[in-house]
Parts: C-alpha cells; sequence; structure tokens
C-alpha cells in the first residue's frame, strides 16, 4: 500500500455553466480502497465517467502507473487495467448472465475478429466466466437473461463483469445502489474479499458501506475535493460535517 | 466564363438554398422539439405545389392560389400529425423512418391517382414574370427574386420567433426539456401539432414556389428531401442556425457545381471527357463536401446539441 | 418454440423451396419459377442488411447500393465484352466491399439520425452516378449483353439458375448464423445492445461495426450480380432510395432478431406487392399505409410470431 497507481491533477469539467468538476486533485495508492463521498449533485459520478474514459475533461491530468492517461479512450483504458461498474445498472438485457461475464473475459482474450467459432462454446471464455459468478454468488443463476434478474443480482452482475477483465483499478459507481440490508451486507462482504489484491474507487451513499471498507475517503462537494483522509478522519472533520449539515449520514 | 454568368449562378444557387433552407428548417425543428425523423416532408413539399397549382387554376389568381395552397398544406400536415404520427413520437427512429416511409409511398400514389402520373406545368402570373435589370448586364427572372426575397423574409421571422419571443421561448425549452414543459401547464400536445404544421406548411412554400421552375410530378419532394438531409448533416441537426448555413452552402456548391465543374474540366480534359465526367461529377459534389464536414466535423458546423 | 423444432421448420421452408421449379413445370407455370427466385434474390440481399440493421443496430438506409454496384460490375464487363462469371461476380463482391468499406468509414464515426440521412445521401449520390454515365444508358439502363459464363451451369437455364440461387440464399443463411454467434457477432450485438457498457468491458465498435458493414455490403453486391442475370436488364434504379425502404421492411416484416426472417419478410412483403399491383395500378396506396401499421402493431415480424422473441 505504498506506490501511487492513479494520480489526478486539476480536473476540471463543466457542462455549460455548471462546474461539474472543479481542479479536483486526487492520489490512489496502489491496493487500497479508496472511497468517495458527498452530498447528491456533488459530481461522484462525473468524476467516475473522467477516470473511467466515458467522457473528457475540459482540463487536468490523469496518470495511471506513471503513465498520462488523460486522452486514452474507455476501451483502451480497459486494455490498461481499468474496470468500471456503473451507478445505473448498465449490463446486457438479452444476454444472460454467463454471456454477460463471458464477453467481459472475451474482451480481454485474444482479439475478436472471428467469424465462425461459436463463441458460447469456448471454454476458454466459459471457464473464467463461471468462476466470476461464483466469486460474486451468482453462480445458480448463470443461464437467466440479465433483464430477469433481481436488481440485487444484477448489481452483482455489475461487479462481475468488473472483475471478469481482471483490472488492477476497479471503479465502482454505488454498487449497493437500491439494494437491501442483507443484499448490502453480502455485496460488502464480496468487496472486502477483492481489498489488498485489487485497487478500488468506490462511490457511495451508504455509509456502513464505506466504513467498513475503506482504507482512506476522499469528500466531494460542489465538484471540490474539501477533505482527504482515514474514515476516522473525515467522520471527526469539522467542514465534511457542514457539508453535511442537512444530508442524512445513514448509521 | 463571365463575371455575368458568375454572378447569375450565384443568385441561382442562393434561390436554390433559400428553397433549401424552408424545408430543412421545418424538418430540423420537428427532429428538434419532437426528436422525431420525418422522412415524408418531402410529402408536403409536392402536395404544396399540387395545391397552388390547381388553386391558381381554378381561380386565376396566383395570391389565391398561394394562400389556399399553404393553408391546405397546413391542413394536411395537421392531419397526417394527429393520424399517423402521434403514437411515432415515442417510438425509436428505426420505426419513424420506415413508418413516414409507408407515408410516401401514400402520398405520391395519391398525387398520381388525383392528378395523373404525367407532371403539370405551373405558372408564374403576369406581374411577377419577366426580368430586372440588376448590375453589369445582368438580367435576373424576377420570380427568383422574388423566391430569394420571400426565403430571406421567412428566415428573419424564424429567427426572431425562436429567439425572441415567448413561443420561441417554450419550443426551445420544449427541446431540451419536455416533461418539464409539460408540467409547467404548457400543452404539449398542441405545441407539437402546431409546429409539426408549421414546418409542413414551410415545405410546401417551397414547393409551391418551385413549382413553376421545377416540373409538378409524384415523387418530387423525395428528390428534393435528400439534399435537404446533406444540408441538416452539413448544417447540424436541430439548429435553425445550422440549417440556414448549411442550405446556403449546399445551394451555392450544387448550383456553381454544376454550372462549372464542366466547363472547368475542359480546361484540363478532352470535351468528350468533360462532357461525361463533368456532370457526374457535379451530381456527386454535395455529397462529397457532406463527406468531408463529416470526417472534420461529424456533428455538423452549428449543432443544436452536443 | 426451440431449436429443434425450428430447424424442423427451416427445414420444411427449404425443401419447399427446392420442389418449386419440378412443380412449375408439373403444371407448366414457369412465371411462379420466377417469382420464387426473384424472391429469393431479394431474401439475400435483405439477409445481408439484416445483420448490419437487425443485429448491429445500424439504420442503413443505403443498402440497395449495393444491389447496384454488384450488378454493374457485372453488366459493365458483359458490355465490354468479359462474360466470365466467375470475374465478374468476384468484381461484384469485391467492388462492393471498397464501396462499402469506404461509406461505412465515414459513416459510422455518426450514429442515430445522422447515420440514416448519411447512407441515405450516399446511395443518392451513386443513382446519380449511375445516371449520368450515358455509356450505360443514363437512367434507361441497358440490356445485360449476355448472362454470366460459369462453365458448368446455364444460368439461361431457369431452374439451375434457380437452384444456384436457392444454393446461394442456404449458404448465406448458414454463414450469416454462424456469424452473429461467433466472438465478432457477439460484439457488434453487445454494441447494439449497450453500447456504453461495451466500451467498458474493452471493446472499440468501430472496427467490428466497419466490418460487418463490409461484409454485408460484399453479400448485397452479390445479390445484385444475382439480380441483374435474373432481369437480364440493368438500369440504376436498382438503386433507388426507395429500394432501401423495401430492403428495410422486408428484414423488418420478416424479423430482426433471427437470420431467417428476413427472407419470411421478402416473401411476405414481394409477395403482397405482387398481389396488389395485379389488382390495381394504384397499389401504393394500399401498400403505404399497411407498412405503416407493419410498424405500429407488428413490431416483432412473422418470426416473431412464429420462433418467439430470441434468435
Amino acid at each position: 500500500m505504498n506506490n501511487v497507481l492513479l494520480e489526478v491533477r486539476g480536473l476540471t469539467k463543466s457542462f455549460g455553466a455548471l462546474l461539474a468538476s472543479d481542479d479536483i486533485d486526487l492520489e490512489v495508492r496502489e491496493g487500497e480502497t479508496h472511497a468517495i463521498i458527498g452530498p447528491n449533485g456533488a459530481g461522484k459520478t462525473t468524476l467516475i465517467s473522467q477516470l473511467a474514459g466515458n467522457l473528457l475533461p475540459d482540463r487536468g491530468r490523469v496518470r495511471f502507473a506513471g503513465e498520462d492517461i488523460t486522452a486514452l479512450s474507455a476501451p483502451a483504458r480497459s486494455h490498461r487495467g481499468f474496470a468500471r461498474s456503473f451507478q445505473i445498472t448498465s449490463i446486457y438485457r438479452d444476454f444472460t448472465a454467463l454471456e454477460n461475464v463471458m464477453l467481459a473475459v472475451q474482451a480481454h482474450a485474444g482479439h475478436s475478429f472471428r467469424f465462425w467459432s461459436p463463441a458460447r462454446a469456448e471454454r476458454a471464455l466459459q471457464e473464467p466466466a463461471r468462476r466470476v459468478l461464483e466469486e460474486v454468488g451468482l453462480g445458480a443463476r448463470a443461464g437467466v437473461p440479465g433483464g430477469s434478474l433481481a436488481h440485487g443480482e444484477q448489481r452483482q452482475l455489475e461487479v462481475a463483469m468488473a472483475l471478469a477483465t481482471r483490472p488492477r483499478l476497479m471503479l465502482l459507481d454505488e454498487p449497493v445502489a437500491g439494494m437491501g440490508a442483507e443484499e448490502t451486507q453480502r455485496m460488502i462482504g464480496l468487496i472486502s474479499t477483492l481489498k489488498g489484491g485489487k485497487t478500488i474507487i468506490l462511490v457511495e451513499h451508504d455509509m456502513d458501506a464505506v466504513f467498513s471498507l475503506a482504507d482512506r475517503v476522499s469528500v466531494l462537494v460542489y465538484g471540490r475535493i474539501v477533505a482527504t483522509g482515514t474514515p476516522e478522519e473525515i467522520r471527526a472533520n469539522a467542514e465534511v460535517r457542514r457539508a453535511y449539515l442537512g444530508e442524512e449520514i445513514a448509521a | 466564363m463571365n463575371i455575368v454568368l458568375v454572378l447569375e449562378q450565384t443568385l441561382n444557387g442562393l434561390q436554390l438554398g433559400v428553397m433549401l433552407f424552408l424545408m430543412a428548417a421545418g424538418l430540423t425543428l420537428v427532429f428538434g422539439i419532437m426528436n422525431l425523423v420525418n422522412l415524408a416532408h418531402g410529402s408536403f413539399y409536392m402536395v404544396g405545389a399540387y395545391l397552388a397549382t390547381t388553386f391558381y387554376q381554378a381561380t386565376g389568381s396566383f395570391a389565391l392560389g398561394v394562400l389556399l395552397g399553404l393553408a391546405g398544406t397546413l391542413v394536411v400536415g395537421i392531419v397526417v400529425e394527429l393520424v399517423a404520427l402521434r403514437t411515432l413520437y415515442e417510438r425509436d427512429h428505426l420505426d419513424q423512418v420506415l413508418a413516414t416511409f409507408g407515408l410516401i409511398l401514400f402520398f405520391n400514389e395519391l398525387m398520381a391517382m388525383l392528378w395523373g402520373r404525367a407532371a403539370i406545368y405551373a405558372t408564374i402570373p403576369g406581374y411577377l414574370s419577366g426580368h430586372v435589370e440588376l448590375f453589369a448586364g445582368l438580367r435576373y427572372p424576377l420570380y427568383r427574386l422574388v423566391i430569394i426575397a420571400v426565403g430571406l423574409a421567412v428566415a428573419g421571422l424564424l429567427w426572431f420567433v425562436v429567439a425572441r419571443t415567448r413561443l420561441g421561448m417554450l419550443i426551445r425549452a420544449g427541446a431540451s426539456n419536455r416533461a418539464m414543459v409539460a408540467a409547467l401547464g404548457v400543452n404539449i400536445r398542441l405545441l407539437y401539432t402546431l409546429v409539426f404544421g408549421f414546418g409542413a406548411a414551410l415545405a410546401g412554400l417551397a414547393g409551391l414556389m418551385a413549382g413553376p421552375i421545377h416540373v409538378v410530378q409524384p415523387g418530387m419532394g423525395e428528390l428534393i428531401l435528400i439534399e435537404v438531409f446533406v444540408v441538416i448533416v452539413i448544417g447540424g441537426i436541430g439548429s435553425i442556425r445550422g440549417a440556414f448555413a448549411g442550405a446556403l452552402i449546399v445551394g451555392m456548391v450544387d448550383t456553381l457545381g454544376r454550372a462549372f465543374v464542366r466547363p472547368m474540366l475542359a480546361t484540363v480534359l478532352s470535351p468528350s471527357a468533360a462532357d461525361t465526367a463533368g456532370p457526374a461529377l457535379a451530381s456527386m459534389l454535395i455529397y462529397l463536401l457532406m463527406a468531408i464536414v463529416l470526417a472534420l466535423r461529424p456533428q455538423g458546423l452549428f449543432p443544436a446539441r452536443s | 418454440m426451440n431449436s429443434r423444432t425450428r430447424a424442423i421448420v427451416l427445414g420444411t421452408g427449404l425443401v419447399l423451396l427446392a420442389a418449386v421449379p419440378p412443380v412449375a413445370g408439373l403444371f407448366n407455370q414457369p412465371f411462379y419459377l420466377d417469382l420464387v427466385r426473384r424472391v429469393m434474390i431479394f431474401a439475400i440481399a435483405a439477409l445481408s442488411l439484416n445483420l448490419i440493421l437487425g443485429y448491429g443496430g445500424m439504420i442503413s438506409f443505403g443498402h440497395a447500393a449495393y444491389l447496384g454496384i454488384g450488378a454493374y460490375a457485372v453488366g459493365v464487363l458483359a458490355h465490354y465484352g468479359i462474360d466470365n462469371g466467375f470475374l465478374q461476380w468476384a468484381l461484384a463482391i469485391v467492388a462492393s466491399a471498397l464501396v462499402a468499406l469506404v461509406i461505412g468509414a465515414v459513416s459510422i464515426r455518426t450514429s442515430g439520425v445522422y447515420f440514416i440521412m448519411i447512407t441515405l445521401a450516399f446511395t443518392q449520390m451513386l443513382y446519380y452516378l449511375g445516371i449520368s454515365i450515358e455509356e450505360f444508358g443514363g437512367d434507361d439502363g441497358m440490356r445485360l449483353a449476355v448472362k454470366s459464363q460459369f462453365g458448368l451451369i446455364d444460368l439461361n437455364d431457369g431452374s439451375a439458375f434457380y437452384y444456384l440461387v436457392l444454393a446461394i440464399l442456404v449458404l448465406f443463411l448458414v454463414l450469416g448464423h454462424r456469424l452473429v454467434n461467433s466472438r465478432f457477432g457477439m460484439v457488434i450485438r453487445a454494441a447494439r445492445s449497450n453500447e456504453a457498457r461495451t466500451r467498458s468491458i474493452g471493446f472499440s465498435p468501430y472496427p467490428y461495426r466497419l466490418a460487418a458493414f463490409v461484409i454485408a455490403g460484399a453479400m448485397c453486391g452479390l445479390a445484385g450480380a444475382l439480380l441483374v442475370n435474373h432481369t437480364a436488364y440493368l438500369t440504376p434504379e436498382f438503386m433507388n432510395w426507395t429500394r432501401s425502404g423495401e430492403l428495410m421492411f422486408m428484414v423488418i416484416l420478416g424479423g430482426m432478431a433471427s437470420i431467417a426472417g428476413p427472407v419470411l419478410g421478402a416473401f411476405a412483403l414481394l409477395l403482397v406487392e405482387d398481389a396488389l399491383s395485379g389488382w390495381t395500378q394504384h397499389w401504393q396506396l394500399i401498400l403505404g399505409p399497411l407498412l405503416v401499421l407493419s410498424v405500429l402493431f407488428f413490431r416483432h415480424g412473422l418470426a416473431g410470431l412464429l420462433f418467439g422473441k430470441n434468435e
């Protein structure tokens, strides 16, 4: 937990008159789980989108393992070791859970300009995909179409797809959004098994998840990072309390 | 190649540009506000031409023909919107393309059934025919000058309405957030119907003005519609300003190309080679232009949406 | 309906198609052989369009261009005395692929409405090009000097030509099926289903879409070569944009989520057109609203009815 894996400097993004990201500086160390919290509308998803390559910043730099990746597209970042789960569930509704994960595996298992052999029959894709599904707890639901899965299972599938690309850095955008208490605990358990091995940036509202998983926390308010520190430091920080005044911190 | 010829063709280009603008404005408004791709837009152009020609012949008054033609096209537009298009607003673009394609077949055949497949000839009234002495020995048809004037006037009117009036504000608001405007108590359905009707009327205006210059026959709308698509792609979807810029550019390039490519080629190639290659190249010019704009700026010159 | 039943239905359909020439001969009705052969040629074209439209989600309104290119490749070579079928048809395929590559390279960078308009515009450009070349008949077109010559098969023999078309149709059904289930096909379908997700897992859709566009164009070019041999006449009308619309309707009516759907769609549309045009000269007056209604109410197409909604 020492070298800086992801370094963000001066990241700025506006949508018309709205300044969604305001000169953001951020350092994420290798192997740490770094949570990003903040009130609604703070710009958390915008930040994640810029880190993942789905959105281009107006200004600023992003360095990953020493390399400047600011101009790299999302697919290119995926091949550098980025993986992302979306806040609003973004799976393939018409493909089965297994096929969803197989596609993620396929993207990193050689080239896909193969026109003849059925992809679904490839062991090299099936086996890793099944393993990942087991890992997230969806093993029994492999054959169910994504659109037919329960909401919590779809969130699990999101994480599975991120895992299947064997990333160095995972960007998880509100993984427990919309989940009940039991499912949330399961997801927290899953993510904690990933800690240490993977570097994780976790955007969350759920403070249970944040305080049990995060090694460090950054607080984003109106597009600016106002504080970074351990969960305990953040809890005690006066400015953070002020920012959250009126916001409920789920106990 | 003399200066008079160049000026004359430039004015022709302006005239074509202005007519393309009338069509493009309606199409882009409908797309920008209602997110509806309407392939049958060319049918309103055709209906306008047929109605105006028929009413002029029936009443003997050109002015009456124009008014009734416009009114008729407006009515047809509104009827089409109410009957066929309402359900398409929520559908995806593919469905809209296919359904409006079916409408094209219907309208073309309807005109053929009512007026026959052969072209009918529209005439210019006496007071609009003849030439005007401009400058440098250029005598230009009065009718075409009138078209240019009308087109520019409509462009100015549109700009004024959209940028300066409450209705224009509603239109712009409706384009960015439909649900919100509806929640504010504005009758969205009525707004849509009016916008659509207005767009149809603009197309009808272009059609009835074009009637005396080009022929009036079934299928005339589709030929110009595709040029209108090129205009919108070049200018940027959803933007009146883009439609105006794109229309003028396309009008100029197409007209000047058709007039001057062959003579220019003839200076470097043999006359017979220029005769074959010239018209072919000239007809492809605006599409090549479109390809270049797309390569450099895929969203068009003045896109309304980013 | 499971895949076994579906295989039986398809198999039956193919057997029926194979039976047309002898049956038509028996009742001395060569008209039906011609009709079904023409439908099959359009089915091949529609099948190729389905690859990019149904599976790829790319609303290409310019697919008829490749019918024209394929036809002109054959017709122009024949005009200059080159009647070797292998050469002609190879050119039809290659030329279509190249044009698709160029058009696709420019168009696929856009999406949505732009893509529709651009593909339409490029097709129209080719149409105007065809009209303006007087050498090949301009907008009147020209006769095909002589049909494509293959050593073994004589295309002037109606039945032999029919079976050749049927064989190509079957071949493309098989190729298409393998294609959409291959790694390549999965990427295309994923990109259509959820583009952001597809980019996030590491696929850049552009090269795959371009390749699909080229493959579809090449297949349609072959259909064009077949068509010009069938009609024995060559005209820019092959590339008319209304023809593109018809192809799209064949795909939709047949059902986009299945490889064989467009075959059903081609039969449905062309047989309806044939029946209506025999009834009244104003058949488009009826067809137009029929098409509108089919879009509004019949979205999943015939294959959707027969096979259920998924491939």
